[in-house]
């Protein structure tokens, strides 16, 4: 099923156009306030980028550049960091997901304070989306080994 | 300057009709990529280098350089990943033994057992 082939010409690309869809999807993020985007599509982007390199060179590259534990632990980051976002305005008074009262805590008043919770929310998605969408392309690619299937024998899939 | 843009925009639009008419009227995979591979690129570049002028025009500012910038930026990775893709498209499906067409049906590239082209 995996064919090993030297190709220059897509590895060059890949190692090309990977930091710049990393750098791209940071901007998505950042820039998600006033176009469209946001930590969706950021997530997905820098996840994609990942899966470029997985698909460029192989699944170790991709597994080198992102650990296994690391994905797992920044699945578990980014819904900690949206729910936080939403329980500490509830020590204040507010409702879940009351950004305003962020103001208690960070410098800036109100308005700023709506700013800074929407950024933290954004990046709590943009990180579980980029760690579960690298995890279901492991879990899809190589039915459920992480390890790359190089055939099939008589009980399924076998890898290196 | 506006006319200039739309009649980059035309010519783009032109290429994307000739990949389309290619693509849909050539007989096999590697003729047909050899179509769509080549028009969409060069038409997209065409389109977006049409509309970063027009936005130029309309939007005479500093917001409207930075704009045009991102807008020419796009026609870049387009240019840069495009071709790539069709050649890892190509190359995939002539590993997996994809017979490219001919007039009389005789094989002139063969991909054997030994992986040796003959």
């Amino acid at each position: 099923m995996v064919r090993d082939v030297e190709d220059v010409i897509i590895k060059t690309i890949a190692r090309i156009m990977v930091p710049i869809m990393q750098v791209y999807s940071l901007y998505v993020y950042v820039h998600g306030h006033i176009s469209p985007g946001g930590g969706f599509q950021g997530g997905c982007i820098m996840a994609a980028s990942f899966i470029l390199l997985a698909v460029a060179f192989n699944l170790g590259e991709a597994k080198r550049r992102l650990k296994e534990k690391a994905i797992a632990v920044f699945c578990s980051l980014g819904v900690f960091i949206y729910a936080w976002t939403g329980v500490v305005p509830l020590f204040f008074g507010g409702n879940f997901l009351d950004y305003s009262k962020w103001s208690h805590i960070l410098p800036g008043g109100e308005v700023m304070a709506r700013y800074y919770g929407m950024a933290f929310i954004e990046l709590g998605v943009q990180i579980a989306v980029m760690a579960v969408m690298v995890s279901i392309f492991l879990d899809l690619v190589t039915a459920g080994r992480h390890e790359e299937v190089l055939g099939k024998d008589d009980d399924g899939f076998y890898s290196r | 300057m506006t006319y200039i843009a739309g009649i980059f925009i035309l010519a783009g639009v032109f290429f994307f009709l000739a990949a389309t008419v290619g693509f849909l009227r050539f007989p096999d995979l590697y003729t047909r990529m050899h179509a769509t591979g080549k028009g969409d690129t060069l038409g997209l570049l065409l389109c977006i280098v049409g509309l970063a002028l027009y936005n130029g025009c309309i939007n005479q500012s500093w917001n409207g350089l930075v704009q045009g910038v991102k807008i020419i930026s796009i026609a870049i990775f387009w240019f840069i990943a495009s071709p790539t893709a069709t050649h890892a498209l190509l190359r995939a499906a002539f590993e997996s033994g994809v017979k490219p067409w001919t007039k009389d049906g005789v094989v002139v590239i063969d991909k054997g057992e030994d992986g040796k082209e003959t």
